[in-house]
């Protein structure tokens, strides 16, 4: 519920861009060829929409449905402002009408459906039309067969909407619940942070949870949970790493690894014949003047070997794991 | 059914409640001295009494949602244990997950209500310092919910109806709690209560707190108690988040709409039990059979149902929820356009 507010001195801008980890100095087109992950920490940095649709979905193909869905001021909701002008302001800034993004992708060659939360956008909170949007990405799976996969990232259930935000847990969790009985497949990622509401409906409810590494995931905030309890909480508490010693994780997954992980759980689970992949037409960053674009070279040397089912990017990973295994 | 117990509390426990309770101790002594010394104080009592009615009747008819909060929360508003015995007959307690532990949070039970029988999922908050402890303040763990969709599926199996009462601040924000994966275990319950092949009625009794009140509430009917309220955060989170300040619960109790009349017109709830003159604490019996007879009318109604009807029914009703017919137009219209946005007509530059 504890939505935190996106702190504009977090914002990427400018040339360099300095980990707010470790505190490195990063030339911010490396970084953002890196996945946002540093390179010095491994820090996860947040990303907006546009960066994790780029890190997940080959190049341009994902194709962004249902954009003109736009939230209500239902309740007439006001606090030191009104909820309606709240919209407005976020909706300007974000360049988007909703904190959640849908469309149909293709990530290394397989066709799904790719739901992104918005951070930024009043904490990722689910009102009305957020669970909407979930509904109806969990429909669009179901009629063209394809994987379902959402990035979750969110504070919770918005307060605005009241108990109409709430009974959007319903919504999404019906759906998924037809979605499932039809034999679709369901991959949710939760980064840094998704709790409240969303953890406790559709982020939670997939066939394989992913989450990357070091976000806080949880049902109450950690704020909540130590005011109501009183004491210190243990170290590393809601972090990705506790929740998958405690079982509620398949993975963690570095956020660069991603692509490849989601196309090897499509190839377990619901293979395809392999001319319904198809490949990525571009690589997924233009060609680097720095030349030290390593993901990129990778790409298209894996592009390069003929006969090999994997496409791009999960060829190049298969040959990574193969050095790692020589290595050992 | 039990017999009337004496409801009435003798100290106020609300501000707006003192002039009353002040009146109802007044008549009280004048009774009690009337009864002692044999003398006829009907007189002198009589006033009293319609005072006491015209005095109820004017707070209580225009009660600020705070005050249905704090009446929600009444230490004399009737609770499950009351309800199990003004309401149920023959209730037998199945404990436990299974798998961790017996959560006294929440109860679960075979009970008969009229005619019926059915599996009885509820809250509990208990009445004595003791049970309050043992029940966590109505706050259920993981466990809790767990035990509540092991005993859904009982009775899906062997076809009882579910009567769910929520009574709840909120599942129990602790690191336990968090370890045993609280929120997928009131995700799951929400996900099997909506395909749940057996009618479920639900009825908030005094607090719906969130994702702990609907992780038991997925339901083909949802009652409310007049004086109940259902949020999605408790006025007094949402007042420490918004206006960073936790004393302006009362703002954001008006601002979030959690009444049962409000809840009624947003379309959210079936129905609003009315309760007595006064509130349910002043006259538990009448307040539990009225809601019986609601509950057995629901459950009539959904089982005269053929199932597959039944479930579609339940599927629709929370497939567009929250949306308004506007939203749901919308939606519908672009569905047949692939989600493709309006294409809105332009005048060439």
């Amino acid at each position: 519920m504890a939505w935190v507010r996106f702190r504009k001195k977090d914002m990427p801008g400018g040339l360099w861009t300095k980990c707010p980890s470790c505190g490195e100095m990063i030339f911010s087109k490396e970084l953002l060829e890196n996945f946002k992950i540093c390179k010095k920490c491994s820090f996860h940095m947040n990303t907006t929409v546009d960066e994790r649709v780029l890190f997940t979905c080959d190049v341009d193909t994902f194709d962004e449905l249902y954009t003109d869905l736009a939230p209500v001021d239902r309740l007439q909701f006001v606090d030191k402002g009104s909820y309606g002008d709240k919209l407005k302001a976020t909706a300007k800034k974000a360049g988007r009408l909703e904190a959640m993004t849908i469309g149909y992708g293709r990530v290394l060659g397989r066709e799904c459906v790719l739901g992104v939360m918005n951070f930024q956008f009043l904490g990722g909170s689910m009102g009305v039309v957020v669970g909407e949007k979930v509904t109806i990405a969990v429909e669009m799976a179901l009629e063209r067969r394809v994987p379902l996969v959402l990035v979750c990232s969110s504070g919770g259930a918005r307060m605005h909407e009241g108990a109409l935000s709430l009974m959007q847990m319903a919504k999404t969790c019906a759906a998924l619940a037809r979605f499932a009985d039809a034999g679709g497949l369901y991959v949710s990622i939760l980064t840094d942070p998704t709790t409240g509401g969303v953890t406790a409906s559709f982020a939670t409810m997939a066939d394989v949870i992913l989450a990357e590494p070091n976000a806080l995931i949880g049902f109450a905030g950690p704020r909540v949970i130590q005011n109501t309890i009183r004491q210190e909480l243990p170290e590393g508490f809601q972090r990705s790493e506790f929740l998958l010693s405690r079982g509620q994780l398949d993975r963690i997954v570095r956020r660069d690894e991603i692509p490849q992980t989601l196309f090897r759980l499509f190839e377990y689970l619901v293979p395809v014949a392999p001319e319904q992949i198809v490949a990525p037409a571009r690589p997924r960053f233009e060609a680097s003047t720095n030349g030290h674009d390593s993901s990129d070279k990778a790409e298209k040397a894996a592009k390069d070997k003929s006969g090999s089912r994997l496409p791009a990017e999960e060829g190049a990973e298969a040959g990574k794991d193969e050095k790692k295994k020589k290595k050992k | 059914m039990a017999a009337k117990k004496p409801d009435v509390p003798t100290t106020p426990s609300l501000d707006f409640e003192k002039p009353i309770v002040e009146l109802e101790n007044k008549i009280r002594e004048l009774e009690q001295l009337a009864q002692q010394s044999q003398m006829d104080l009907t007189t002198e009592i009589r006033p009293l009494k319609e005072l006491r009615e015209k005095l109820l009747r004017q707070i209580y008819t225009h009660l600020t949602p705070w005050q249905m909060v704090r009446l929600a929360r009444h230490p004399n508003r009737p609770l499950t244990s009351d309800y199990v015995q003004l309401m149920f007959d023959d209730v037998i307690e199945l404990h436990g997950d299974r798998a961790f532990g017996d959560d006294r949070a929440i109860l679960t039970a075979l009970a008969r209500i009229g005619d019926e029988r059915v599996m009885l999922i509820a809250h509990r908050k208990g009445k004595t310092t003791e049970e309050r402890m043992a029940a966590n303040w109505g706050c259920a763990h993981p466990e809790g919910y767990r035990k509540a969709l092991l005993k859904m599926k009982l009775a899906e199996k062997f076809g009882l109806p579910l009567v769910t009462l929520i009574n709840t601040p909120g599942a129990y924000p602790g690191i336990g709690a968090e370890e045993r994966g609280q929120a997928a275990a009131i995700a799951k319950n929400i996900l099997e209560m909506s395909r749940l092949r057996v009618p479920v009625v639900s009825v908030v009794i005094g607090e719906g707190g969130s994702g702990g009140a609907l992780g038991i509430g997925v339901c083909d009917r949802l009652l409310m108690l007049e004086y109940s309220y259902y949020s999605v955060i408790s006025p007094e989170g949402c007042a420490a988040i918004l206006w960073k300040d936790g004393d302006k619960a009362e703002q954001a109790a008006t601002a979030l709409k959690i009444t049962s009349r409000d809840l009624m017109a947003l379309g959210l709830v079936d129905e609003v039990v009315p309760e007595p003159l006064g509130g349910a604490h002043r006259d538990h019996f009448k307040t539990a059979l009225s809601l019986r007879d609601r509950i057995l009318a629901a459950l009539k109604n959904l089982k005269s149902m053929p199932m597959d009807r039944l479930i579609e029914a339940r599927y629709e009703r929370y497939r567009w929820i929250g949306n308004g017919d506007e939203l749901t137009q919308q939606v519908k219209r672009a569905r047949l356009r692939g989600g493709r946005p309006e294409v809105v007509a332009k005048s060439e530059p």
